[in-house]
């Protein structure tokens, strides 16, 4: 072991090159990772921020939020349901919304209308009197300001920003939260007809016990005319996310594959030079396992000061991407969750150095 | 002369540094048997010198090995240091090669990267030193000193000349003061003045510990200096 990391200490140059492209994988792995957590974050963000345990759709709208309709028969129904301490209505709008102060301007801002009644993280129990809406605070990048106006749709409703909230968006977009009663109006005068006085698009609901049986048991109070989801089915039910965290993951497994066939392929170098050294450490006493000890620990450095660098890397490149430009959330988890895996990756690529360890024979120092 | 009580600890005055009766080794090559060893019977006593002389392939390299536990026979028995290690396992193999045999080899085998002195301390170091760091910092600069490299202990064995890395390897063989140091060709890689110094070296350096050597050679100059000639041919020991 100490024989391993003197060897670090005293040749550096030898590790350099692996290191450098361990370095370079560790700073793609953690960019990959930054951009499918801001991915994620800005679709997800309405649905995390609900204080609540299950969300219900109709069950004819598959999990479809903008299909889902629920009367007020329905709600009724689901209130009624064992364990179930509040019901909350939600519906929603995307529109495109263009600021009050230019009106003629060309880049329309995407946004999502949410009238709501039970409050998300962040919101005020009591939601926005009608015609104002307290908007995340991403729409800031489009240059937009707490107290300013926006023109919502084609019939350019006017809708006031009264407040900001972080971390909220839906679908890529930054939402506006209302009331039912604003999410209504708005809804009747840009498209009357997906209008209806009393329905809302989804429930959103706090019960007791689990959230998985209050969600069959909701299933259960409406006979199976809605959809209970737990938060969590919910939010992967939001169109996009399961594929953009399946496909994002099979990249960074991808990508951890190099990973690992690098430390494989240049600790199996670094072996087959040091064969005839094994073979007389060996001869004067030191085990397979001491040996191949030493390897593991040359590689783990080796990764664990690369992962460093990238990790160095990636930080710097959070700092430099302009904030609304791309989809980047780089956290502390995503950081340690890729060395984490670089780690693995590096002592399974030392494995295949194993074989060869085992195979030097101290005999052969004798003669040579 | 006593013998060494070093940290294989079983060698006594009245014990041989080696024992090996009817000692034989055969390789299976494709459906052939090979021979390298036939019926070796050598002792070899505490303090005794011997020099091993043959040919290319004639099995003194085989010898050597399975006296200094870096194979085991096919037959017979070997005892080192009255300790019998024929039925001794891999892994006790490694622990006996450690603790109670020196080695030096042909090529001058050191650790590029590390100093004179870790070169000596590297056996302490891969047994997990289970012993006291202290004690072998003292022993290996008592040995540079002994071997006349004080002034060469901070050095990487790229900075040493040809004898002085051979006499650092000496040193390295004798840390764990061994009852039994064997030899492959020592001065092979040497002119035949720096050859004969390092031989006279081994030689006095054996003798003052009551060391026994084997030292396995083709060099004539070498026999002068051993206590006894061991030839080998064909696998079979004649002396």
């Amino acid at each position: 072991m100490r024989l391993a990391l003197r060897e670090l200490r005293r040749r550096p140059g030898r590790f350099v090159a692996a290191t450098a492209i361990l370095a370079l994988i560790a700073v793609l792995l953690m960019f990959l990772g930054g951009l499918l957590d801001g991915l994620l974050d800005s679709s997800t963000g309405a649905y995390r921020a609900q204080q609540a345990d299950v969300v219900a759709y109709s069950t004819s709208a598959r999990r479809s939020l903008p299909r889902s309709r629920i009367p007020e028969d329905l709600r009724a129904l689901a209130a009624k349901a064992e364990g179930v301490t509040a019901v909350g209505g939600l519906g929603t709008l995307q529109v495109a919304a263009r600021p009050s102060d230019e009106p003629q301007t060309r880049d329309l801002i995407s946004t999502v209308l949410i009238g709501y009644e039970l409050a998300p993280r962040g919101l005020p129990s009591e939601p926005p009197p009608l015609g104002s809406v307290i908007a995340d605070s991403s729409i800031t990048a489009d240059g937009v300001r707490e107290g300013d106006t926006l023109l919502l749709g084609a019939g350019r409703v006017p809708v006031k920003i009264v407040g900001l909230v972080d971390d909220t968006r839906y679908a890529g977009q930054a939402s506006l939260w209302g009331s039912l009663e604003t999410w209504r109006t708005v809804t009747q005068q840009l498209r009357p007809g997906q209008a209806a006085p009393d329905a809302v698009q989804a429930l959103v609901i706090r019960a007791d016990g689990s959230p998985e049986r209050a969600a069959s048991r909701v299933e259960e109070a409406t006979d199976g005319a809605l959809e209970a989801l737990t938060l969590d089915e919910a939010i992967d039910a939001i169109p996009g996310v399961s594929q953009q965290r399946s496909t994002f993951n099979q990249i960074i497994g991808v990508t951890v594959l190099v990973a690992l066939v690098v430390v494989a392929l240049f600790f199996a170098l670094v072996t087959v030079e040091r064969i005839s050294l094994y073979g007389v450490l060996k001869a004067v006493g030191a085990s397979s396992g001491t040996l191949f000890a030493g390897v593991v620990v040359q590689a783990v450095v080796v990764t664990a000061v690369a992962a460093a660098i990238g990790a160095g890397l990636a930080a710097l490149l959070d700092v430099a991407i302009p904030p609304g430009s791309i989809p980047f959330a780089l956290s502390a988890s995503r950081l340690v969750l890729s060395a984490a895996l670089l780690l693995v990756a590096s002592v399974v690529g030392c494995a295949f150095s194993l074989r060869r360890v085992l195979r030097v024979d101290p005999a052969a120092a004798i003669g040579a | 002369m006593s013998g060494t009580d070093g940290k294989g600890g079983e060698v006594t005055s009245t014990e041989p540094a080696l024992r090996m009766e009817g000692v034989r080794k055969t390789y299976q090559v494709g459906d052939e048997e090979v021979v390298a060893l036939d019926h070796a019977d050598l002792t070899v006593a505490s303090d005794e010198i011997v020099a091993l002389v043959g040919p290319s392939g004639s099995g003194k390299t085989t010898l050597c090995s399975i006296a200094g536990a870096l194979l085991s026979p096919t037959a017979g028995k070997v005892v080192v240091g009255g300790r019998d290690i024929t039925e001794f396992s891999a892994r006790e193999l490694t622990e006996f090669r450690r603790t109670s045999v020196g080695f030096v080899f042909q090529s001058v085998n050191l650790v590029p990267f590390l100093t004179a002195r870790e070169n000596l301390l590297v056996v302490d170091e891969l047994g997990g030193r289970k012993g006291d760091a202290k004690a072998a910092r003292a022993r290996a600069d008592q040995l540079l000193e002994e071997l006349g490299l004080s002034d060469r202990a901070g050095n990487l064995p790229g900075q040493l000349s040809g004898g002085q890395r051979q006499r650092v390897a000496i040193g390295r063989a004798l840390m764990n003061d061994p009852g039994l140091v064997l030899f492959d060709e020592p001065t092979s890689a040497l002119d035949s003045h720096l050859g004969e110094q390092v031989v006279r070296l081994i030689r006095d350096e054996m003798k003052r510990r009551g060391t026994a050597a084997i030292i396995v050679t083709h060099d004539q100059r070498i026999t002068g200096y051993a206590d006894r000639t061991v030839e080998i041919e064909d696998g079979v020991v004649e002396g």
